[in-house]
């Protein structure tokens, strides 16, 4: 799969989930993703400053009935952690996708101290951890996350390895 | 600093913007705005956060991009608005018309011991969000002035910013609930119809 057909999919398990806010700081490997989701009316994109805002806000959304998502690549987890007490306090909705830097590959060593503490941190703050490395697994643990965490209020993330998400396979084609 | 003698008072100040709150929505910051909103009644169309810190007005946006048919305000302090400041930024670039943020500006951080925030030191939260892009009023300084942002909040001419400049001075706490699960089920029973 082509990383356009491959963020084509995701997209439409965030239509089929009724996903109506979209949060992100921007990473290399969500941009196809996020050119879909502005592009598409029924959904609210909000670019942040800082990912911390985007837990803020999609508890909010979810307080006012939109289903949301935050996208981030793992450097952000760092910036999310005590804004998640906000989830488990309230034991609200969450599901984040987020694409690793630092693991596979990496010329950039600053990616990596994040990228190695990502699940770590994010299963300390109560948020279960779907790691993908295989593309055939893409589609079906996002779904999964999502239902999880809005039919079964648990906390998810889906991990896109690096190596997922840097193979040939994922390169942007056009 | 300010001139005390012109400062507002915080309780009477809230219970002013609250009084006829109509379908009016209101997410409160952790501290003091927390204990004024619960002061002026509680209601459960109020979401008084108690942690969180500089996620307030974050919240208020997921919530007015939600509920575009209704008013969306978030009240809270200083220090929590400067901890928050980015998503000032944030809300300029999706410019929500129903969403109103109030900061009751008393230039400390008062549920740590009143140690002064950056605004005591000059900064100015009216030009910050006013470059963000927000409908940005003048420091308000008098209760008329809160009776003109209290009618205005309701007309979804925003995104709305206002800091009203209030006293430091500390009222005994009036403590609404705490629990989280119960907060936001009442929340969304009273909002969206929804049972828990
Ligand atoms: C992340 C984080 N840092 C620090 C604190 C400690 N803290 C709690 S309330 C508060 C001050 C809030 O100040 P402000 O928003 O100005 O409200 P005030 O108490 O003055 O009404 C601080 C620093 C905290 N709860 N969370």
């Amino acid at each position: 799969m082509a990383e356009t057909s491959w963020s084509d999919a995701l997209f439409d398990v965030l239509v089929r989930q009724d996903i109506r806010q979209v949060a992100y700081v921007p990473d290399a490997g969500h941009t196809r993703l996020i050119e879909r989701c502005t592009a598409y009316p029924a959904m609210e994109t909000s670019v942040l400053t800082t990912e911390e805002e985007g837990i803020a806000l999609l508890a909010g959304a979810w307080l006012g009935g939109d289903r949301g998502i935050l996208l981030m690549q793992s450097s952000g987890v760092g910036n999310c952690v005590n804004m998640l007490s906000l989830i488990e306090n309230c034991r609200m909705p969450f599901v984040s996708l987020i694409t690793m830097r630092g693991e596979w590959g990496e010329f950039n060593p600053w990616q990596a101290p994040m990228g190695l503490a990502t699940p770590d941190v994010l299963n300390r703050m109560n948020v279960q951890v779907h790691r993908v490395d295989a593309p055939a697994d893409v589609v079906v643990t996002l779904d999964a996350a999502i239902a999880q965490s809005y039919d079964g209020m648990l906390a998810s993330a889906v991990l896109l390895s690096q190596r997922l998400i840097g193979s040939k396979d994922f390169e942007v084609v056009d | 600093m300010t001139d005390s003698l012109s400062l507002l008072d915080r309780r009477e100040t809230v219970a002013c913007l609250l009084r006829d709150r109509g379908d009016l929505l209101v997410i409160s910051g952790l501290g003091s705005a927390t204990y004024d909103v619960a002061a002026a009644g509680d209601d459960p169309r109020n979401f008084y956060l108690w942690g969180a810190m500089g996620g307030t007005v974050a919240m208020a946006l997921g919530l007015a991009l939600a509920q575009p048919e209704r008013p969306v305000l978030a009240i809270t302090g200083d220090g929590d608005m400067l901890m928050g400041m980015g998503s000032l930024a944030t809300i300029g670039a999706k410019r929500p018309a129903n969403l109103s943020v109030v900061v009751l500006d008393n230039e400390v951080y008062g549920e740590t011991g009143g140690q002064p925030t950056a605004i005591a030191h000059g900064v100015d939260l009216v030009t910050v969000a006013r470059g963000c892009g927000l409908n940005a009023l003048d420091h308000i300084r008098d209760m008329n002035g809160v009776g003109t942002l209290a009618e205005r909040i309701h007309r979804a001419d925003g995104p709305l910013f206002a800091n009203i400049k209030i006293d430091a001075q500390e009222y005994v706490r009036v403590l609404p609930a705490r629990d989280g699960v119960w907060l936001r089920s009442r929340f969304r029973e009273a909002v969206l119809g929804l049972a828990p």
